[in-house]
C-alpha cells in the first residue's frame, strides 16, 4: 500500500470503499434527472437551435451578412474559435500532464474535463469552416487527389497545420476519453444486469466493448494510458502553439511576434482551467460528488489558474513594453499599447486587463481559493477575459491598419452573437448529456488511490505516535477498504 | 488440459496478492484474474509477460512520420512545386522546417490510433462483443481469481490457501 505524505489533504472525504465510490458514480446514470436539469437542458437546447438558424442564415446568404469589413476580416468568428480552441486545452492537460506527473487530484474531474476538450474543439471547428464561404468545399483543406489535377494544401501554410493539429488533437482526445470510459461502462452494464434493467444493460454492453477487467486487459491499459499521456502532452502544446502561429507568421504587427506560442498556451491552460472550474462547481453540487471534488481539488485549480494567469500577465506586460520600446510608429497601435486603451477599442483593452490582470489578484488569498461563490465568479470573470484576449489580438490589431485611410470599426451583427450563443448552447448541451449518461468521475482509476488518498486510510496513521499506538492511547489496527 | 477450476472472491486487493502470491509460490497456476481496477504487481506475481503494446506504439509513429514525409515530399516538391513568397521549396531539405508540425501531427494521429486499435483487437474488445468477468461483482469491489485445479489434492490446497488469505467466496466451477 502506499501512501502520500500525511501533510497532504485527503483527496477523498468521507468513509469510502470501493463500493461506495461505484454507488457515488454510478448514481447519476441510474436515477432520474431533477426538473433544473431538464430547464437547463431546455435552454441550452434553445440556444442551439437559434444557433443553427444563424449558421443556416450565414450558409444562405454569405458571411455578407457578419459585420466584417475589408480592413477587419476576422471577427467575432476567429475570436470564438481560437477562445473555444482554449477552453479545449485544459482537459487534455489535466489527463495527459497531470498524468505524467503523477497528480492525483486530477483523478475526480479529469472524465469531465476531457469531455469538455471534446465538445469545445467541436464548437470551435464550426466557425473557421463558416468563414470559409462555402462550407460544403470544407475539405478542400484536406491533401485529398482533386478534381483540379495536382492542386494540393500548402504545407508551408499555418491554416493547414492548424488542420492537421486540431483533427489530431480532437481524434486522439477522444480516443484517450472512450479508452478510459470502457471500464466504468462495464461497471454500470454489470450493475444494470444485476437490477435487471434490460435496455441499460443492452446499451452499456455495446458501450463497454465487452470489458472484462482481466489481468492482462489491465496491463495493456495502463500502458496504452501511459503512452498516450506521454504522446498527448507534447500534442497539447503543440496544438496551441501552432494556433498562435496563425498570427505569429502574419505581417499584421501585434501578430508578428515570436512570444506568441508560449503565451497562447499559457492563455489557453488559464481559460480551460476557468471552464472547468465553472463546469465542476456545479457538477459537484448537481451530482452529489462534493466528497470526490473537494475545496482541495478546488484551491489547487486556483492556484494552477493563478500561476497560468501571472504567465499571461507578463506576457502582456512584455508586449505592451516592446511596443513602446522599439519607438516603431506601427507598433504604437497594436493591442497592448496605450493608443488601444484610450482608443475607440478601449473599452476592449480595459475589458482584457480587468478581467485578467487585475481580479485574478484576489486568489493569492487562500480564504478565496477555497470560497467556492468567489471561484465560480472567478471562473466566468476569466472566461469573458479570455474571450476579450482573443477579440483584441484580432480586432484592434487590424482596425488600425498600415494605411490610416483604412481605419475603421468592426461591431458583430445578431447573426454572429447568434452563432457564438448557438455554441455555447451546443456545448452545454453536449456536457448536460454527457453528465447523465456517462460516468462523470473515472470511477475505476480513482479506485487504486483510495488507499493512498482517502480520508479513511489516512486519518489512522495520522495519529500514530512514534511508539506505534495512537493519539488516544489505543492501539491502532490496520484498516483496509470493504 | 484442466476442465476444473477454483474461483476465489476477495474484497480487497492486498489479500487478493497475498493469496496469488502464495499459490504461485506452493507450485500452482494462476489462470485470470478479474478485477475492478489495475492491481498494480498482480501481473508478475501471476507471471504475466510485460506488454509490448508501446514498442506497436513506436513503429506505429515511424509509420506516421515516413507517411507524412512521403506525402509532403510527393505533393510539395514532386508533383507540384509551387514558389510562395520567393521560399525556397524545391527540395525536401530547404521545406523541412515548415514541414515539422505536420509531421508531428502525423506521428502522433497514427501512434495513438494505432496503438488503441491494437489494444481493442489483442484484448479483443469491440462493439457487442460478451463480457467475460463470471461475476458481475468484479467490476464493483470484488477480484476473482480463477486456478485451474488438475487432480483433488489441488482443489483441495488451493481452497485452503484461498480461505487461509481471506477470501470471502470459494468455488469449484467444472468448465
Amino acid at each position: 500500500m502506499q501512501h502520500e505524505s500525511i501533510i497532504r489533504e485527503p483527496l477523498l472525504l468521507g468513509k469510502k470503499t470501493y463500493h461506495q465510490i461505484t454507488e457515488d458514480v454510478a448514481r447519476p446514470v441510474e436515477g432520474k434527472a431533477n426538473k433544473y436539469w431538464w430547464l437547463m437542458l431546455a435552454l441550452a437546447v434553445t440556444a442551439w437551435s437559434w444557433g443553427i438558424g444563424c449558421m443556416a442564415y450565414t450558409v444562405g446568404r454569405g458571411i455578407g451578412t457578419w459585420g466584417l469589413n475589408r480592413t477587419i476580416d476576422w471577427g467575432w468568428d476567429i475570436t470564438n474559435f481560437v477562445w473555444w480552441i482554449g477552453i479545449g486545452h485544459a482537459g487534455t492537460l489535466i489527463s495527459a500532464v497531470l498524468c505524467l506527473f503523477r497528480q492525483r487530484w486530477r483523478l475526480t474531474i479529469n472524465r469531465s474535463a476531457e469531455a469538455m476538450t471534446i465538445f469545445a474543439v467541436m464548437c470551435a471547428a464550426i466557425f473557421p469552416v463558416l468563414h470559409m464561404g462555402r462550407p460544403w468545399l470544407a475539405y478542400f483543406v484536406f491533401p485529398l487527389p482533386n478534381q483540379f489535377g495536382s492542386l494540393w494544401v500548402n504545407f508551408n501554410s499555418p491554416l493547414l497545420w492548424d488542420v492537421f493539429a486540431i483533427s489530431t488533437y480532437f481524434s486522439v482526445s477522444v480516443v484517450f476519453w472512450y479508452l478510459g470510459l470502457i471500464p466504468d461502462f462495464a461497471m454500470i452494464r454489470d450493475r444494470a444486469k444485476v437490477a435487471g434493467r434490460k435496455i441499460s444493460y443492452y446499451c452499456y454492453r455495446v458501450l463497454s466493448f465487452g470489458w472484462s477487467g482481466r489481468a492482462k486487459d489491465w496491463q495493456r491499459f495502463e500502458e496504452v494510458s501511459l503512452v498516450l499521456a506521454g504522446i498527448c502532452t507534447p500534442l497539447v502544446f503543440s496544438v496551441h502553439s501552432i494556433v498562435s502561429s496563425d498570427f505569429a507568421t502574419g505581417v499584421v504587427r501585434g501578430w508578428h511576434s515570436t512570444v506568441y506560442p508560449p503565451y497562447f498556451v499559457a492563455g489557453a491552460i488559464f481559460s480551460g482551467m476557468a471552464m472547468v472550474l465553472t463546469l465542476v462547481i456545479v457538477g459537484r453540487k448537481v451530482l452529489g460528488l462534493e466528497e470526490y471534488i473537494t475545496i482541495q481539488h478546488i484551491d489547487t485549480m486556483n492556484k494552477t489558474m493563478l500561476t497560468m494567469g501571472s504567465v499571461v500577465g507578463v506576457a502582456y506586460f512584455a508586449e505592451f513594453f516592446m511596443a513602446w520600446y522599439s519607438g516603431d510608429p506601427n507598433e504604437s497601435f497594436i493591442y497592448l499599447s496605450w493608443n488601444n486603451a484610450i482608443g475607440p477599442y478601449g473599452w476592449a483593452f480595459w475589458s482584457l486587463i480587468i478581467c485578467n490582470n487585475l481580479l485574478p489578484q484576489i486568489l493569492w488569498s487562500k480564504r478565496m481559493r477555497r470560497n467556492l461563490y468567489v471561484t465560480f465568479f472567478m471562473s466566468i470573470v476569466i472566461n469573458i477575459g479570455m474571450w476579450f484576449e482573443r477579440f483584441d489580438i484580432i480586432v484592434t490589431d487590424l482596425y488600425r491598419d498600415y494605411m490610416p485611410s483604412d481605419w475603421t470599426y468592426y461591431s458583430p451583427t445578431w447573426v454572429e452573437v447568434g452563432i457564438f450563443v448557438g455554441t455555447i448552447g451546443m456545448f452545454f448541451t453536449f456536457f448536460l448529456i454527457f453528465a447523465r449518461v456517462f460516468p462523470f468521475i473515472a470511477q475505476a482509476e480513482l479506485k487504486t488511490t483510495l488507499k493512498a488518498t482517502g480520508d479513511l486510510f489516512h486519518n489512522p496513521p495520522r495519529k500514530l505516535k512514534a511508539n506505534g499506538t495512537a493519539a488516544d492511547g489505543s492501539t491502532v489496527q490496520p484498516q483496509t477498504a470493504h | 488440459m484442466s476442465h476444473t477450476f477454483v474461483h476465489a472472491l476477495y474484497d480487497d486487493d492486498d489479500r487478493l496478492k497475498d493469496g496469488a502470491t502464495k499459490v504461485r509460490s506452493l507450485g500452482h497456476t494462476i489462470k485470470d484474474v478479474f478485477s475492478p481496477f489495475p492491481v498494480h504487481g498482480i501481473d508478475k506475481i501471476m507471471g504475466i509477460k510485460r506488454t509490448r503494446i508501446s514498442i506497436c506504439c513506436f513503429i506505429y509513429g515511424c509509420t506516421g512520420f515516413s507517411l507524412a514525409f512521403w506525402m509532403i515530399s510527393y505533393m510539395m516538391v514532386y508533383d507540384w512545386p509551387i514558389d510562395i513568397g520567393g521560399k525556397p521549396n524545391f527540395t525536401p531539405y530547404h521545406n523541412l522546417p515548415s514541414w515539422i508540425p505536420i509531421l508531428f501531427e502525423s506521428t502522433v494521429l497514427c501512434s495513438a490510433h494505432g496503438m488503441a486499435i491494437t489494444f481493442l483487437l489483442r484484448s479483443w474488445l469491440l462493439p457487442g462483443v460478451s463480457p467475460k468477468n463470471p461475476d458481475p461483482r468484479t467490476t464493483d469491489d470484488h477480484f476473482l481469481m480463477v486456478m485451474p485445479a488438475y487432480t483433488d489434492a489441488d482443489i483441495k490446497a488451493i481452497t485452503g490457501i484461498a480461505k487461509e488469505t481471506g477470501a470471502v467466496e470459494i468455488k469449484t466451477v467444472h468448465a
